[in-house]
């Protein structure tokens, strides 16, 4: 047989298996792709998986068939011609120039895809930092009105709702500061709309990872973590802490709901009044908060008595911009 | 092409019959090995933990625990300072220190010299092999602990404290085991005979890379009766900063494993470059001379960064320093942004050697050249330097730079293409060849079909939207065990198949090898093949529990890693069966290879070649009319130079 029929071959053999293989999938499988639909930032995360494996499978088939080809036809078992060594073995320009080219395009493509990707869909529900530079409409507005005090937030208003998510060992709270700073270890959001995600930790480093939401975002003590996403559906969400956090990690996760504007109005109106005596106590809304010394993230000083370097002393409440 | 062989100059002639012989040559319990080293280490951690409690006593590092991070770092080092002293590493520079003569080295005969500091490239070689094979066992043990723990969602077996641990140190072994895991068996063993050298260019530091690797290992083992340590391998501050002393022996052992694989990646490097044998240019070194060769660069140039984070780590618990600190002035980003320089170099320095090893065995078992071979060679070295520009991609939900993901993102998709010359070399190989499925080129095969879904699913986590579902999960796990285990390990296995009936002058048993290999290969993928879906289903990584819904995924691939760890079992039976039960003789060229290292005698002399060899072309001429020689080996000649061991030639 030539060299021909055997790339010819395997190349019927590759693009029909890949075309049904990719069909297969995009169809049956990819709607069901996890994170799900719950969210802009989840919907557009499942997109991007569901074409990047779109262009993987033809790859893994690609090179499966080449393995499976040569064990099948050319194995030693099966006798066959002795091969041929020399020049004409040793190197195929055309075969590393179209190889060389082809993983070149296919990479450089998926970069740019990604970053189109990344940049369109602000972060891609991704944490920012504290100085994020993929914001949606009105995000910095609303960040900037939950630090002043001023912030508000209605039902079909369109407005943006920052919501704090403060992680310490080995829970997840939530503080709301458009209404009134309340904090509370139900996570509420309400459908169509654009939450930003202010993640910080008050002790170790964990990670907020709303899996429906398409959202994650470390939580690291004293940096404001800034994340985004706008919910499409209403639902429950499971979160999780994805950054080993100690002992306890694997115990850190709860549940959060996305429920109708209305019903989270009231939900977090009544929220907001049960939970009045309490704020009061709460530190002054921040985006960050120093640790205790003697507290969860504490006691990592000599005697157990040294007050820490803290920023929010010196800068206040606001964090110095990094 | 000019190179340096032998420098008679600075090697030790052979100890004449009056003199006293040294410490490390002297027979039974008087000289130094291993039982010195280990008594020496122990009563070097006694004086080390008492300065330390006498210099600063009273100096708790945590409130009440009566625990000084000081003591425990300098029991640590006083420690390793003993084993060195113990094992003889320090008799030469100590000598040299104080003016004396060193005393000549003389490798003594025996299997004593495995249990002792030995300047023999090929002792070395064999220690590196127990060595790792033990470690990758350790941590094999841990790994099944994990999976046991794994079967239940609700049922325990472990506390949350024990599991976390384990887990820990389950990871930290095995990477930094996996780092030397192909560089020390099979580098040092190999890389002198396939360029044509007698020795490597400095087999002091060689030894001395052996030892301290295994003093890091029972440094970082040491943990465990410390309390063990509960942030991963990965180590993340302030959860370190918040640790207890098991933390110290993390630290300490990652900077006394980076000694070692600086030491040791310096000084292949050093050989390859200066010790090839006339003839040897770059166009004709094996491709798994480019592998090791690349990874050396990766071994000397990123390690130092994972030494420098280990120290700085150290000085802020004994010290108060800040590094990582952030409520005083430092920050956690400086050990996430030292581990990951380190750290993900650190996934190619396991990668390539198995593509070397790969490199090496295609065209035996396919009687075929082998195919691009620049091209590969191109490949490693672009991915050696490539993977120093890639690590903040696990740092993409982090809250770092974000405007620095897209460039990340680029570099990391760019390692595909330097990845893809390595599989055109393999494919291009198999292309219209005459395969024998001997075991070596099955564990290779293997390699070839786990690698591509670790390197196909590594594009996942590199593009920023997809790393948001598939980051700090099960995804990433199944991801990079496909990379090491079913990469690097696969090829390991080829590689001591291939070359142990070079190193020992036995074959292995092929019925039993073949039991260990399809037992291997099935089970390592239903054991991690589940955890992609386990993953993407929501199950972060270094959980205890889970939900309740992923429990059947768990519990097959719990049940297909207690037979993958089975297969090992058999791996094991295989090497005791072959080498010491039923001893069947090698072949001196079993495999008909054209390779230099099959040219010399089985087993190999002390001096590797009678006389240095003239290369004269590379060893992929395989079915080729009128292929010329690899090299003249030349006549037997008399012994006419020493050697460092001390054997003349």
């Amino acid at each position: 047989m030539n060299e021909t029929h055997h790339l010819r071959r395997m190349t019927i053999a590759w693009v029909i298996v890949s075309v049904v293989a990719d069909v297969l999938f995009w169809f049956f499988v990819g709607p069901h792709v996890p994170p799900g639909r719950m969210t802009d930032m989840a919907t557009s995360n499942q997109f991007d998986f569901n074409i990047l494996f779109v262009i993987a499978l033809p790859v893994l088939i690609g090179v499966w068939i080449y393995l499976g080809y040569t064990i099948v036809v050319w194995s030693a078992k099966r006798g066959g011609p002795e091969p041929v060594g020399g020049e004409a073995a040793r190197t195929n320009r055309t075969a590393q120039v179209a190889w060389i080219t082809i993983t070149s395009v296919v990479v450089l493509f998926l970069a740019g895809f990604g970053t189109v990707e990344l940049v369109v869909n602000h972060g891609s529900g991704g944490g920012e930092g504290p100085n994020p530079v993929w914001s949606p409409a009105g995000a910095t507005k609303a960040e900037a009105a939950a630090l002043a005090g001023t912030a508000t937030w209605s039902p079909n208003s369109g407005q943006v709702l920052p919501v704090q998510v403060i992680a310490q060992q080995w829970k997840f709270t939530y503080r709301y500061p458009t209404f009134g700073g309340f904090e509370s270890p139900q996570l509420v959001l309400p459908t169509n709309t654009s939450i930003v995600f202010n993640v910080t930790s008050l002790d170790v480093t964990h990670s907020f990872w709303a899996y429906q939401l398409g959202v994650k975002a470390d939580a690291n003590p004293l940096i404001n973590d800034v994340a985004y996403a706008a919910t499409t559906q209403q639902g429950q969400f499971v979160v999780r802490c994805s950054e080993l956090c100690g002992i306890w990690h694997g115990a850190m996760y709860n549940y959060g709901r996305v429920v109708s504007q209305q019903s989270f109005m009231t939900w977090a109106q009544q929220a907001q009044a049960a939970n009045a005596a309490n704020t009061k106590l709460l530190p002054a809304f921040a985006w960050t908060y120093t640790p205790d010394a003697n507290g969860a993230a504490g006691g990592y000083y000599p005697d157990g008595k040294v007050t820490p370097y803290s920023p929010a002393e010196i800068y206040g409440a606001k964090q110095p911009a990094s | 092409m000019s190179t340096v062989h032998e420098r008679p100059h600075d090697v030790a002639l052979a100890a004449s019959s009056t003199e006293r012989p040294p410490l490390t040559q002297r027979p039974g319990l008087l000289s130094q090995h291993v039982g010195t080293a280990i008594l020496a280490a122990i009563v070097g951690y006694a004086i080390g933990h008492w300065l330390g409690n006498t210099i600063s006593g009273h100096y708790p590092y945590i409130a009440n625990s009566g625990q000084n991070a000081i003591a425990d770092t300098l029991g640590l080092m006083f420690g390793v300072l003993g084993w060195l002293l113990g094992i003889g590493a320090l008799n030469y520079p100590l000598a040299k220190l104080t003016g004396r003569q060193p005393n000549s080295e003389v490798e003594i005969q025996g299997w004593s010299k495995y249990f002792r500091y030995s300047t023999n490239h090929k002792t070395v070689g064999l220690q590196y092999v127990v060595g790792v094979l033990l470690f990758m066992f350790t941590g094999g043990l841990l790994a099944m602990a994990i999976r046991t723990e794994l079967l239940s969602p609700t049922t325990h077996v472990f506390s949350p404290d024990t599991y976390i641990k384990i887990v820990s140190e389950h990871g930290t072994v095995m990477m930094m085991m996996a780092t030397s895991i192909v560089v020390g068996p099979l580098g040092n063993y190999l890389v002198p005979l396939m360029i044509g050298s007698r020795r490597m260019a400095f087999p002091r530091i060689e030894a001395f890379s052996f030892w301290i690797f295994v003093a890091g290992y029972m440094v970082i083992f040491s943990a465990l009766p410390f309390g063990g340590f509960p942030t991963g391998w990965t180590g993340y501050a302030p959860l370190q900063t918040q640790s207890g002393p098991g933390m110290v022996s993390y630290l300490f052992g990652f900077a006394v494993i980076g000694l070692g694989m600086m030491a040791a990646g310096f000084n292949i490097a050093v050989t390859i470059i200066n010790y090839r044998a006339p003839g040897m240019t770059w166009s004709r070194v094996p491709i798994f001379v480019w592998s090791i060769l690349a990874t050396a660069a990766l071994l000397t140039l990123a390690t130092p960064t994972l030494f420098a984070a280990g120290v700085f780590g150290l000085l802020d618990r004994t010290v108060q320093t800040a590094f990582y600190v952030t409520e005083h002035g430092g920050s956690s980003y400086l050990w996430e942004n030292l581990f990951w320089f380190f750290g993900h170099p650190e996934v190619y320095i396991m990668a390539l050697p198995g593509f070397g090893i790969a490199g090496e065995i295609l065209p035996v078992f396919t009687r075929k050249p082998l195919f691009a071979y620049k091209v590969g060679a191109a490949g490693m070295i672009g991915v050696s330097l490539l993977s120093f520009f890639v690590w903040q991609h696990h740092l993409f939900q982090s809250g770092i730079n974000p405007d620095m993901r897209p460039l990340f993102m680029l570099t990391t998709e760019l390692i595909s293409i330097p990845t893809g010359f390595i599989y055109l070399v393999g494919m291009g190989t198999l292309y219209r060849a005459k395969i024998r499925f001997d075991l070596p080129m099955l564990f290779v095969m293997a390699l070839y079909f786990n690698f591509l879904i670790g390197g196909v699913t590594g594009v996942f986590l590199s593009d920023v939207p997809v790393n948001v579902t598939v980051h700090g999960g099960f995804f990433v796990l199944a991801h990079f065990h496909y990379t090491i285990m079913g990469g690097l390990l696969f090829a390991f296995m080829a590689g001591l198949y291939y070359w142990l009936p070079k190193m020992t002058g036995r074959m292995m048993n092929r019925r039993i090898g073949m039991w260990h290999f399809w037992t291997m290969f099935i089970f390592f993928n239903l054991t991690f093949f589940p955890m992609f879906i386990i993953g993407l289903l929501g199950q972060p990584r270094r959980v205890f529990t889970y939900a309740k819904n992923l429990q059947g995924l768990n519990d097959f691939s719990s049940i297909s890693a207690f037979i993958l760890g089975f297969s090992f079992l058999i791996f094991f039976f295989n090497l005791v069966w072959s080498l010491y039960i039923n001893p069947v003789k090698a072949p001196a060229n079993p495999w008909d290879s054209l390779g230099l290292e099959w040219q010399t005698a089985t087993p190999v002399p002390a001096h590797n070649f009678d006389r240095i060899p003239v290369v004269l072309a590379d060893p992929y001429h395989y079915s080729e009319e009128n292929a010329p020689a690899v090299a003249d080996l030349g006549p037997t000649s008399p012994p006419d130079e020493p050697s460092l061991s001390g054997v003349p030639v």
